[in-house]
């Protein structure tokens, strides 16, 4: 509540100006009458009351009260036109006027604290979120700041790592080569030991043979009781040039004879393969032909695509006339000479195939033309579309599932700031207790005050009723009154003052009774602020009541400052505690 | 499924004669020649030792005994059992015998490859080839029509192709190859395009008419082991050739590029592809029968597992057996593959997955079948007719395939007949089993009539 404070304090400050100045003059006069010595330290409202204002002091109190006012900027008390013995007549209008200035002044003001205190708690419940989220915010801060230093140690070791993965690799690979280069050495050497060695094998081979087959060995024999006759029947022919030529002959057949096999198979299979190419022709036409004769039905009602693929089919059909009249005359020709013909007959067949291919790429692109525009009408959904569809889906999926990913890493981030999860729970717990009570407290202060509310708007109402009343009674009184100024009129200024004065003591000196006897719902009124219209309208002679009410209300303001110099109500000790709630209450 | 009953055999030396009317078997320097419709003895030679070859001629009309020891040959003829012929080698040892196409002529290669001796039986004349080189079947390779041979030699650390006449032994062609070490030649059914292929540590195929002609090189990549097995198609449209990778790359015969690769994974996730898995059972029957049993028939039933296949679903992974890196020749990689005679499917075996044999379609170039064993697969032989595919795996169970379906069958006899190896008879009708010292016949077309 110190915003509230720093607020009200040059309120304060001008109230303390306020009393203080009425207090030095009346107190002084005060002092001279003698009659309340303790005026300057009173003990309650009454006295202060009483000793502001008596009935000896109404001069001097209006006189003051019109300087103060002047100073303040509001119009004079007294009329200025009208001087009467030397002395100003008091305007009534322009002490109403001010009164009702002063109660707007103070309305305002009050609204101005009302909302500055609204503020404030706002503000304070701010500043509080703030601070919490500040220290949250800290929280993650130190924690990231960890992340970054383990995140960051561990980039290290792994460069590390891989700096000495590296190291390895870099070994193993100059192992590498150096087992290659040594099996390779290897290699060489081995080769080399071979040939070496085979060589020996051969000198041994070679004296082993010298010495075995050289001894004429008796035992290398054939035992055989009769030569047997060839399995072919002839007798074996003598090893001369012209066997040689027979046997070079016989390899050629041979060899001949298997080219030719080959090439039989290969005329075969190429025989059948033209037959397949001649067949794959025939029903390429085949199916070129009603295709046009469709087109050109089509053409009629047809679209500018159809015209296109019509005139596509028309140039193939032409084409292929035209080819098949070549074709046809050589495909004699074809049987005799492969090589004339396979060029000009794959080159037709290629030419066919691109037209057909072409004219394939078109249907299918009027059939997707089709599609689309059946999708258009029909609401279908086409296999791109669907596709299409899908895929956003999934991109879909994929965020809400990046950011659920997101959403509980934060919760766990949340969970994790604090070390220890329980005593999170338990701080948690008790700030929402907190918060909880504090809700509850203000709400039951808000009911309050909506209730004092009531009490007041009918207490007003009331009063307004009174008011109307006591008007009345005061114009009889008035009347009256002004009936005996009239008689009065001759007797002594001084007499008829003191008269008044005494009319004024008296009413100052039990004003309860006085109230009570003159107004006997006043008292109910009395705890409550007395600002109200009907107030203003309060006829002069209870001016000092009004005033009294007035000050007390203007009291209650400083009254709940410690440092308020005014006269303390309340100098309890516990003034420091008084709380807005509690003066909101007692308004 | 018929089975005759059980005769001796020594080292797996069983053979059909080509025109397929006889079998001559040997029981350690005996040599029995049997009736195939009968089995009934119809000759029985004595040999000077222990026979290690036995080959018949291509007119079967002679049997070629090689006992390698003694560096010594044998040959009996069937018509004239008098009739008899030794081949002594000498001091120059033997390594290998084989006949030359035309049945009259014995090749033999002397110890350390020197040379190899070729020896007629028609006239006193004896030819001599120098250099040949020590690779598989003694790197010679006759065309089917017995006209030409090839043979792979080895001169001044290059190798070299010569190319024989077979009727005279006349030098046709001798030209170099360039291989780095030659592993290996084989002719083209057609006897017109000789395959070569050199070391595994070099993968390359060379492709040479047989008038010597370069025709092509195939290299499906390099500094990795290589080649592992070759195969021509029966039709010889395609060569097959399995290598240390996995994976199976079969060449056109027209431009002889690689068609396609096959590759053997050992997931098979296609569900198109029938998986076939072996399944043992009555395991537990034989655990029971612990005591020694009285009737020698119940002891082999009871001993026997039975099994049979089943078909898996399709996400299959195979067994794999993980091969030593450090060891030479190392298992894995395609070592053996062989096309069906009607030219449709092609079997192979990887050897890093022993249980497992693939069965692809030639024509849609894409694996059909997977059979997995149990056991080790052995050996794996076509039906020389038809579709029909007939695998051991050294149990006493004989299996077979076919693209209807696929049969394990239990070899009937008293004693554990562990199956090593099988030959189909050129019938397709009866199939050859052999164990370590037994050999019985299994007939196959019997039991179709019966259906």
């Amino acid at each position: 509540m110190g915003d509230w404070k720093t607020i009200i304090v040059p309120e304060l400050s001008s109230d303390s100006k306020h009393t203080s100045e009425p207090r030095m003059s009346p107190s002084s006069l005060h002092v001279r009458q003698g009659l309340h010595p303790l005026l300057s330290y009173p003990q309650n409202t009454c006295s202060l009351f009483s000793a502001f204002c008596t009935e000896e002091n109404v001069e001097q109190c209006v006189m003051y009260l019109n300087q103060e006012m002047t100073t303040l900027g509001f119009p004079p008390l007294y009329d200025e036109l009208k001087y009467k013995d030397g002395r100003q007549e008091l305007n009534v209008i322009s002490v109403m006027n001010c009164m009702n200035e002063l109660l707007q002044l103070h309305h305002k003001n009050l609204q101005a604290r009302e909302d500055a205190e609204l503020q404030n708690l706002k503000q304070s419940s701010d500043m509080e979120y703030l601070q919490t989220s500040n220290s949250r915010l800290k929280d993650q801060l130190e924690t990231s700041k960890r992340e970054f230093a383990a995140l960051q140690e561990r980039d290290r070791q792994l460069q590390c790592k891989s700096k000495n993965l590296h190291q390895l690799l870099k070994n193993e690979k100059d192992e590498v080569q150096k087992l290659q280069n040594i099996i390779a050495s290897r290699a060489t050497q081995y080769n080399h030991d071979l040939k070496r060695k085979e060589r020996e094998y051969n000198k041994l081979k070679e004296r082993l043979h010298q010495l075995v087959m050289d001894k004429k060995d008796k035992r290398i024999t054939i035992d055989i009781l009769n030569y047997v006759g060839r399995a072919d029947g002839k007798r074996g022919g003598w090893r001369t040039g012209k066997t040689d030529a027979k046997n070079e002959e016989e390899m050629y057949k041979a060899l001949l004879g298997d080219y030719e096999q080959r090439q039989k198979e290969l005329i075969l299979e190429n025989a059948e393969l033209k037959k397949v190419l001649q067949q794959m022709k025939k029903e390429m036409m085949s199916i070129l032909t009603p295709q046009k004769c469709n087109q050109k039905g089509k053409d009629g009602s047809g679209t500018v695509n159809g015209e296109t693929a019509a005139n596509l089919v028309n140039q193939v059909i032409l084409s292929d006339n035209e080819e098949d009249a070549g074709d046809f005359s050589r495909e004699s020709i074809s049987e005799l000479s492969c090589a004339t013909a396979r060029e000009q007959l794959t080159n037709s067949i290629r030419q066919q195939w691109r037209m057909l291919k072409n004219h394939v790429e078109k249907l299918d692109s009027q059939v997707s033309l089709v599609q689309v525009g059946a999708l258009k009408h029909k609401d279908m959904v086409s296999r791109e579309d669907h596709e299409q569809e899908m895929e956003e889906l999934k991109e879909e999926i994929d965020q809400c599932k990046e950011m659920i990913k997101t959403q509980q890493q934060l919760l766990q981030q949340q969970l994790m700031i604090p070390c220890d999860d329980d005593t999170a729970m338990l701080l948690r717990d008790c700030y929402l207790l907190e918060d909880k009570e504090r809700l509850q407290d203000e709400w039951k202060l808000f009911s309050e005050q909506r209730k004092n509310f009531e009490k007041e708007r009918k207490s007003f109402t009331e009063a307004a009723i009174r008011l109307g009343h006591e008007r009345k009674a005061f114009e009889e009184d008035r009347a009256a009154w002004l009936k005996q100024q009239f008689l009065n009129m001759t007797v002594l200024y001084d007499h008829r003052a003191s008269e008044y004065g005494k009319l004024q003591t008296a009413f100052s000196g039990s004003p309860d009774q006085d109230n009570q006897k003159l107004h006997p719902r006043q008292p109910q009124k009395k705890p409550h602020c007395g600002c109200e219209a009907g107030v203003s309208r309060c006829a002069s002679k209870y001016l000092p009541d009004t005033l009294a009410e007035l000050c007390r209300s203007m009291s209650l303001i400083p009254d709940d400052s410690p440092s308020g110099s005014m006269p303390k109500r309340r100098s309890t000790p516990d003034s420091k505690a008084w709380s807005g709630s509690e003066f909101m209450s007692f308004k | 499924m018929n089975f005759s009953e059980v005769f001796k055999l020594s080292s797996q030396l069983c053979r059909f004669s080509p025109d397929g009317r006889y079998l001559a078997s040997c029981v350690q320097y005996r040599l029995v020649v049997r009736d195939v419709s009968t089995l009934q003895i119809l000759q029985l030679y004595t040999c000077l030792d222990q026979i290690q070859h036995v080959e018949w001629s291509a007119d079967s009309l002679f049997i070629l005994c090689a006992m390698y020891k003694r560096g010594l040959i044998q040959v009996w003829s069937l018509e004239q059992p008098d009739w008899h012929c030794k081949i002594d080698e000498g001091s120059a040892g033997l390594v290998a015998s084989f006949w030359s196409p035309d049945g009259r002529h014995i090749l033999n290669t002397t110890e350390f490859h020197l040379r190899i001796t070729v020896w007629s039986l028609c006239t006193k004349s004896v030819s001599y080839i120098k250099y040949p080189k020590a690779c598989q079947q003694a790197g010679v390779a006759f065309t089917k029509d017995g006209r030409h041979m090839a043979l792979a030699e080895r001169r001044d650390c290059q190798d070299y192709i010569s190319i024989f006449v077979c009727s005279n032994w006349q030098l046709l062609r001798h030209f170099g190859t360039e291989t780095q070490d030659l592993a290996g030649i084989d002719w083209s059914p057609n006897g017109c395009v000789l395959a070569v292929w050199d070391t595994p540590l070099q993968f390359k195929v060379l492709l040479y008419s047989l008038d010597g002609r370069l025709l092509s090189t195939y290299s499906a990549y390099e500094w990795s082991l290589g080649i592992k097995s070759v195969a021509w198609s029966p039709s010889g449209q395609f060569l097959a050739i399995g290598s240390y990778d996995e994976k199976v790359r079969i060449l056109n015969h027209v431009t002889w590029k690689p068609i396609t690769e096959l590759e053997h994974s050992a997931t098979i996730n296609d569900p198109k592809i029938v998986v076939y898995k072996e399944m043992e059972t009555c395991r537990a029957f034989r655990d029971e029968d612990a005591s020694p049993p009285t009737v020698p028939n119940a002891t082999s039933s009871l001993f026997s597992t039975h099994s049979k296949y089943e078909i898996s679903p399709s996400p299959f992974s195979l067994r794999i057996v993980k091969p030593d890196p450090d060891r030479a020749n190392p298992k894995i990689g395609v070592g053996a593959l062989a096309f069906s005679p009607d030219n449709r499917y092609l079997a192979t075996k990887n050897d890093n997955m022993p249980h497992t044999i693939w069965i692809w379609d030639v024509q849609k170039m894409k694996l059909f079948v997977v059979l997995e064993q149990v056991m080790d697969v052995r050996f794996f032989h076509w039906d020389p007719c038809q579709s029909r595919l007939a695998i051991c795996t050294g149990n006493s169970k004989v299996y077979l395939w076919s693209p209807t379906g696929c049969v394990s069958v239990q070899v009937p006899t008293q004693d554990s007949f562990h199956v090593l190896s099988l030959c189909w008879h050129s019938s397709g009708n009866s199939l050859l089993l052999m164990s370590k010292d037994h050999f019985c016949l299994c007939y196959l077309e019997i039991e179709e009539n019966e259906k």
